[in-house]
């Protein structure tokens, strides 16, 4: 899919919270040995942040990036598995705390991990068809692991925000184009009223995160008329620390190119946030005319792929907000009962 | 404007008042001070309170008060200006009989805090702060008074140790008064050593929860005979507020409430500072009582907490402070503690005071505030001959 | 707090929002109707600076009702790049490692919630900067 106009990235942010819990600290608790886990340790929300504080903080980062007037933006679409509200969308209160309100679009999305991805094609196809000037979508998450799951060791907090309009001078990365592969396939999946996910063990590889992916990836190169070979990095959907550097392989990207923005290992999976700051780490140290595939995934299944070119203002922009890989070090261990604390699983 | 006189006073003990309820405690303490001023009829009532609403969901005291001690009918309202609210009913009652509107009023201050749980007990204080500012931030009364503590420390390179000897005073005086909610003395290092409620003010730095209520009857000077042979005339009744948010203030250190009031009510007695014999400050934390005898013209800034340190405040010192225990030790039941405060001078220039009396005392002083330093009342009396 | 008492003020929470004499350039927040330094009614929305220094602060051992589950927390006074002073929360540091004259800067988080079922109360909190 390409847009009537060009589109492109005119300011993103990400935030990370400060905790980290280490994943050996999880299975010592659980009693399980050994001394390889899915990923090294993950982030963790504070006791008073929440999928909403974080959005409003990569939101902000990205308005700084932007150098926009936030009362130009016309929509804020929030994508997450986390919203606070099941009902309000969490989008109210972001674009109200950035100062966007009230002559904006604004809803929360949900397809898993790749909530906030939805949110970027819409953004595209708003600014592509000059319904809005710009739009912002933001990807986050503060998803809950099942205590003892193997997903407890991933299940991690974090976001990202970016903004869209036409191409301009002010334009950091211009959307070439995107493709979205979108099948129901239950792999993981939460049913309403539920606190947990269900996941169905190790159909969530092949027939779920690989198919959607490679489908997706290899459908936009074909359309793009573009080869591996085009691209100078790629962000994948980090679900853990090897399934990202699995799916580069098979689609032919070396570990190279997929490591600016392959965070998974150090902050777990941020869910909807995740391919969003893997995207956001890579426009951190990437140098205009680079060309960057970033192709998310949502459980339930779908992927969106995207193919960004990186243009002139990305340099002096991007120092204007924090960088993820700073942020990533920005950190302070917890053990498991305070973690239990942050996430709520006991309560005062 | 006529002279007015105190001719009659009560107090109930300071404590957990578990049997007792907000009117039958108010009840007790005026029907005793009407009994002590020899009458049976009062002219208007001022009643101080300031957390009913919430505690016992209470309003409208003034009426309920005045039908509770048998007198339904009677002109009453109810008098609020948070911890000074004790002290403000006063002033009303003062400025009633001083007008020549009426003849003898009662004025009376009650709470009952105890009917909440401590953090309701927290959430009902910060009623005294801007609330959607200042009690949105989780803060709480102590926590704001904790903020000035380390404020003067850091600024004025003041030990903690010499701070926290307002309440080692207290204490001491409280041990010989018979309705202390607290009659036991502590010593500085366990006042140092007890648990940190908000940084830091240490739990003994910081007054207790307790319920407690206290009256006066006051009357025009020239009739105070009719009613006792031990009149005390209020030389002078004062009140002054400042901004309410206290961070707000271009001076975070210095209560220009209190030396507002003070300052008034001196020019009004005629006197100055050093010629008051026993004084109350309102030393809810002791940082208060500090800055208190700061902005009372006691000593210069930063310099108050040697008064305590150096025994200044103490029975026999140049300024006898909180005789019968003060807000720490004798107790501090909130919207009647400026009743207790004026009720104690009495008792002192009538010669009353027991084992705490300062010999000789004509003139005292009372500082009475509410939230920090953003209301002050100031009363100063006088033994008649 | 009812949810009217929370929302017509979000502006002032969320976005430090104050006011600013037209006449004599002073800033205030809470905002004001009236100067309280020259007493002139002309008052101007004024968005206030996020970063600032730490005054002086306080550990909140013993919270009040709704803010039991953050405790022990800790609330400062914050000294703005503009002037104006704000009380808030300092977080995303230990107690321990607050000092004055600390640099800070604003950041938005949760308040307080209303139970599990009421909603959530946003505003402005501090942290040490991040650069």
């Amino acid at each position: 899919m390409k847009p009537i106009q060009q589109v492109g990235i005119v300011g993103y942010g990400a935030y990370i919270p400060r905790y980290r819990i280490k994943a050996a600290e999880i299975a010592r608790v659980w009693g399980v040995a050994g001394d390889r886990f899915p990923i090294d340790e993950k982030a963790v929300v504070g006791l008073d942040e929440d999928t909403i504080t974080i959005a409003v903080e990569a939101a902000k980062y990205a308005l700084r990036r932007a150098r926009i007037d936030p009362c130009e933006l016309g929509a804020v679409y929030v994508g997450t598995e986390s919203k606070p509200y099941a009902v309000k969308p969490s989008g109210t209160v972001v674009a109200e705390a950035i100062g966007a309100t009230p002559n904006v679009l604004t809803a929360d999305y949900e397809f898993a991990c790749k909530a906030g991805t939805e949110a970027f094609q819409t953004c595209i196809a708003l600014a592509s068809s000059g319904m809005v000037k710009y739009g912002m979508a933001v990807g986050v998450d503060t998803a809950q692991g099942r205590p003892g799951d193997e997903l407890e060791y991933t299940a991690a907090c974090g976001g990202a925000a970016f903004i869209f309009g036409l191409r301009s001078e002010n334009t950091l990365a211009l959307v070439e184009g995107t493709y979205s592969y979108v099948t129901d396939t239950s792999d993981f999946w939460r049913r309403d009223g539920e606190f947990y996910p269900c996941h169905a063990g190790r159909f969530t590889g092949d027939p779920a995160y690989f198919r959607q992916i490679k489908c997706a990836a290899t459908g936009l190169m074909k359309e793009l008329q573009l080869q591996p070979g085009d691209f100078d990095y790629a962000v994948f959907h980090q679900p853990n620390a090897k399934f990202p550097s699995s799916v580069a392989k098979d689609l032919g990207f070396s570990t190279e190119k997929i490591k600016p923005g392959l965070l998974s290992p150090v902050i777990g999976n941020t869910y909807a946030g995740s391919s969003p700051m893997g995207l956001a780490a890579t426009l951190d140290s990437a140098k205009p005319g680079q060309r960057i595939l970033m192709v998310s995934y949502g459980s339930g299944a779908g992927s969106d792929a995207f193919s960004f070119v990186v243009q002139n203002c990305v340099a002096e922009k991007r120092d204007l907000a924090p960088r993820v890989w700073g942020m990533v070090d920005r950190k302070k261990y917890i053990d498991y009962a305070v973690y239990a604390r942050h996430r709520r699983k006991i309560q005062a | 404007m006529r002279k007015v006189a105190i001719v009659g006073v009560s107090c109930t003990k300071v404590g957990e008042h578990w049997e007792t309820s907000l009117r039958d405690l108010f009840t007790q303490a005026g029907l005793k001070a009407m009994d002590d001023a020899n009458t049976a009829k009062i002219d208007a009532l001022y009643v101080g309170n300031m957390c009913a609403d919430k505690a016992q969901e209470q309003g409208h005291l003034g009426a309920l008060m005045a039908d509770a001690i048998g007198l339904p009918g009677t002109p009453a309202v109810k008098v609020e200006a948070a911890c000074a609210s004790g002290g403000a009913a006063i002033h009303q009652g003062f400025t009633a009989v001083a007008s020549g509107l009426y003849d003898t009023v009662m004025v009376g201050g009650v709470e009952k805090m105890t009917d909440l749980q401590t953090e309701e007990v927290s959430a009902a204080l910060m009623m005294a702060e801007n609330r959607e500012y200042t009690g949105f931030t989780g803060i709480t009364f102590v926590g704001l008074n904790a903020l000035v503590e380390r404020l003067y420390m850091e600024t004025h390179q003041v030990k903690h140790e010499e701070i926290a000897t307002f309440a080692v005073n207290d204490h001491k005086n409280a041990a010989t008064n018979p309705y202390a909610q607290y009659p036991f003395p502590v010593s500085l290092e366990t006042v140092m050593n007890s648990p940190l409620v908000a940084d830091p003010l240490h739990l003994l730095e910081c007054t207790g929860i307790g319920d407690g209520a206290a009256a006066l009857v006051l009357c025009p000077a020239e009739r105070a005979r009719e009613f006792t042979d031990t009149p005390i005339q209020i030389s002078a009744s004062t009140i002054a507020t400042s901004k309410l948010a206290m961070y707000e203030r271009d001076d975070l250190l210095t209560f220009q409430a209190t030396r507002k009031a003070a300052e008034s009510a001196y020019k009004l007695a005629g006197i100055g500072p050093w010629d008051v014999d026993v004084l109350e400050v309102h030393d809810a934390f002791t940082i208060v009582g500090v800055l208190s005898m700061e902005a009372l013209g006691y000593s210069e800034r930063g310099k108050g907490a040697r008064l305590a340190a150096e025994g200044q405040t103490a029975a026999g010192g140049r300024i006898p402070t909180n005789t019968l225990g003060g807000l720490k030790a004798r107790g501090h039941p909130v919207g009647a503690t400026g009743v207790y405060q004026v009720a104690e001078l009495t008792w002192q220039l009538r010669g009353g005071a027991g084992k705490n009396q300062v010999s000789g005392a004509e003139v005292g002083m009372a500082q009475n505030v509410g939230g920090v330093d953003s209301t002050a009342v100031v009363h100063i009396l006088r033994r008649t001959n | 707090m009812s949810v009217p008492r929370y929302w017509r003020e979000i502006p002032q929470r969320h976005r430090l929002l104050g006011k600013k004499c037209v006449k004599c350039g002073r800033t205030f927040f809470p905002p004001r109707t009236v100067c309280s330094e020259c007493g002139s009614r002309d008052l101007q929305d004024a968005k206030l600076s996020e970063r600032g220094r730490v005054l002086t602060h306080t550990v909140i051992r013993s919270p009040p009702a709704e803010y039991e589950r953050y405790a022990p927390y800790v609330v400062g006074i914050v000294e703005l790049q503009d002037g104006v002073r704000v009380l808030s929360q300092i977080v995303d540091c230990d107690p321990d490692e607050v000092k004055t004259g600390m640099p800070v800067e604003a950041t938005f988080r949760k308040v307080a919630e209303a139970g599990e079922s009421g909603i959530i109360r946003y505003g402005f909190k501090f942290r040490p900067i991040i650069e």
